[in-house]
């Protein structure tokens, strides 16, 4: 649905400029007259409150660079320095750091809506694919940032991480050296990691402009799962969804803020706290918490497979969960998108798979003995499954609900229901949304 | 393609023959996968470990300070390296324990080739002296077991705390994720209270 241009330039430079570079053109069309299903609900607004988050990333991570040093000897004292020092230094810096939880908290819930509406079906697959792209470069680069403060965990986190590629057979060891720089994390580790920490995000930005190419492409998908059929199932983006956004964003900045202000420290790890030391590895290395589910898998494996061992089958499977993803468009066999119009059986199928993941999540944190590396084993089987046997099957087998003919049917029985179930005295169908 | 080969007589109808530009394209695409690589190779390889880090490859240390029972920590090449001076009694444990019961029944001695039988012999230059890499061979942890009051896992060695791996007195990995032996790094006794590590 790649639309007709419906804009006019309203004076003569803004006419002048539309005949040389229609950049103003190109933003009217994406984000203001663009035509958006009129029934998107609070779940779609996760879009764009992931571009701020982006750009809340971007700003405060230049501000912090402009402060930082990063060298073993004084990396860890620069970001202190940055704490009791520069000024607003604390905030910045904690801005950045809950600001990649919050934004791993909404590209999560923006993964699930994703999942639950069945937006990756045909014809968004390469707007899935784009997606899974930015989600692998966004753990990069959160990993790489975690390395920077040099404290305990970033030393240790660094090295237990880098050393999965020394499972790879024959080039393993050498791969670990090169990315090292030497024969342990040490300064050319962090140097590196820094310049790629402060490059990647750049990437994800252009990555994020080929999502939301192919998303204008095909246009928004919506709850129902049914396409767009004519002008009256649609409304302009702008002011209808500029404001609902808007307002997700606000609730999302509270939420923030709640971090940012009373309990900044509280998704970190303390041990972050104790300089790096390479002769002493802490008790319990535990990433970050948006990696929790992923750590959980790569410690599920804990015996040899074959000619597998138990080192390369954990990394085996944790990159598995991930590449997964990109197959997922093709995995999902239903005949319709939306859950909503799926059996009971696939809501409930969906339900234990997101609870699945929030207990890996959990198991992830837990130290790496029984029972847990049972749970581990059992929840990471379950992941596969689903995804690999269960969802395909469950295409298959199932006979869907019957779908609304159009979005502006549904939308106006949706307020009919609405009506005769509260049973007030007025009955007028209200707009929509 | 067409506007420009219409302008090429030589062109014409025989578009299976090899023609001139073909040999151009094939040069082109030659040269430049050539000056790819010739632009990739220091690209990547500056990515190694420099001539500042290969400089730290050895090390002296002491060890005449070291009682027997005891044991220390030292840095080579950025990773810590375990000496400890054993017990009788634990190198009579280390020396019975059976191949069959070995994880991995390779040596990992970097002094011999590395794949002999990872007898307590081959583990060591002097029974007295179990030397290794610090390093555990899962993902990198530092094993507990070197400092006064560390645990040091079922088999009396080595414990690494981060995924649960155990090592034997001669540094061999016996239960848990790990699946090599502690690593012998090359070392050579310099005199009695001397030994050089690298
Ligand atoms: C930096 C990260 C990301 C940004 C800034 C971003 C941005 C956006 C925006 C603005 C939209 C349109 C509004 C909406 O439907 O929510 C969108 C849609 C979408 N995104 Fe993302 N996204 C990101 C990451 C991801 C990831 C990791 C995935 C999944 C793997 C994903 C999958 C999708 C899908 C399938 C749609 C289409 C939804 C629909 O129209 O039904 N996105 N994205
Ligand atoms: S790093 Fe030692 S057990 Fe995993």
């Amino acid at each position: 649905m790649s639309h007709e241009s419906t804009y006019v330039p309203g004076s003569a430079i803004e006419r002048w400029l539309d005949k040389r570079l229609p950049i103003i053109r190109l933003g009217y069309d994406s984000f203001g007259d663009f035509p958006t299903p009129k029934n998107l609900n609070y779940w779609y607004t996760f879009g764009g409150i992931l571009s701020v988050c982006l750009v809340i990333q971007i700003v405060t991570g230049i501000i912090l660079a402009m402060h930082y040093t990063p060298h073993v000897d004084y990396a860890f004292e620069s970001v202190e320095h940055i704490m009791r020092d520069v000024n607003y230094g604390d905030i910045m810096r904690y801005a950045h750091a809950n600001g990649a939880s919050m934004f791993f908290i909404a590209v999560y819930l923006h993964m699930f809506r994703g999942l639950y509406y069945g937006s990756y079906k045909d014809p968004r697959e390469m707007l899935w694919i784009i997606g899974v792209v930015i989600f692998i470069l966004m753990m990069a680069t959160a990993f790489m940032g975690y390395v920077l403060p040099w404290g305990q965990m970033s030393y240790w986190g660094a090295t237990v991480i880098t050393s999965l590629f020394s499972a790879i057979p024959l080039i393993g060891d050498s791969l670990k050296t090169l990315l090292w720089g030497g024969y342990s994390v040490d300064n050319p580790t962090l140097n590196r990691f820094y310049a790629l920490h402060y490059l990647l995000p750049f990437l994800i930005a252009g990555a994020v402009i080929l999502h939301i190419w192919a998303l204008h492409i095909p246009g928004n998908a919506n709850p129902t799962g049914v396409e767009v059929k004519s002008k009256k199932d649609t409304l302009p983006f702008h002011p209808y969804y500029t404001v609902k956004d808007g307002f997700a964003i606000v609730v999302f900045f509270i939420l923030f803020a709640a971090f940012l202000f009373y309990m900044p420290n509280s998704l970190g790890h303390p041990d972050n706290y104790i300089p790096a030391n390479p002769l002493v590895t802490p008790e319990h290395i535990v990433p970050e918490w948006y990696f929790l589910p992923f750590y959980a898998m790569l410690r599920a494996i804990d015996f040899n497979f074959l000619f597998i061992s138990s080192k390369l089958g954990g990394v085996i499977v944790m990159f598995s969960s991930l590449i997964i993803l990109f197959f997922l468009p093709w995995l999902d066999r239903s005949k319709v998108r939306s859950h909503r119009y799926r059996s009971t059986a696939a809501k409930l199928w969906f339900v234990l798979f997101v609870a699945d993941c929030v207990f890996l999540g959990w198991l992830g944190g837990q130290v790496a003995e029984q029972p847990f590396i049972l749970f581990s084993q059992l929840a990471t089987a379950f992941y596969f499954i689903y995804l690999l046997v269960i969802l395909p099957l469950l295409g298959l087998m199932e006979t869907p609900k019957e779908l609304p003919k159009s979005i502006s049917e549904d939308v106006l029985s949706n307020t009919k229901k609405k009506a005769a179930i509260s049973a007030t005295p007025e009955p007028v169908a209200q707009p929509a949304e | 393609m067409n506007s420009v080969s219409d302008t090429q007589p030589s062109v014409g109808d025989h578009g299976e023959e090899t023609t001139r530009r073909d040999f151009i394209h094939l040069m082109a695409i030659g040269a430049t996968g050539a000056a790819v690589l010739a632009v990739g190779v220091p690209a990547i390889h500056q990515l190694n470990p420099d001539a500042s880090v290969r400089a730290l490859a050895t090390k002296e240390v002491d060890i005449s300070a070291i009682d027997i029972g005891q044991a220390i920590k030292v840095m080579w090449q950025g990773k810590p390296v375990f000496i400890r001076r054993r017990t009788e009694e634990e190198i009579n444990a280390a020396g019975e324990t059976p191949i069959s019961a070995l994880k991995d029944s390779k040596s990992r001695n970097e002094n011999l080739t590395g794949s002999e039988e990872a007898t307590d012999t081959n583990r060591v230059v002097k029974p007295e002296w179990m030397i290794v890499v610090g390093v555990c061979t899962h993902l990198g942890c530092v094993p507990l077991g070197t400092d006064e009051g560390d645990s040091r896992g079922e088999y009396n060695g080595w414990f690494c705390p981060c995924h649960g791996s155990h090592y034997d007195i001669a540094g061999r990995i016996r239960k848990g994720p790990a699946p090599e032996n502690l690593i012998i790094p090359p070392y050579e006794f310099v005199s009695d209270t001397v030994v050089k590590i690298g």
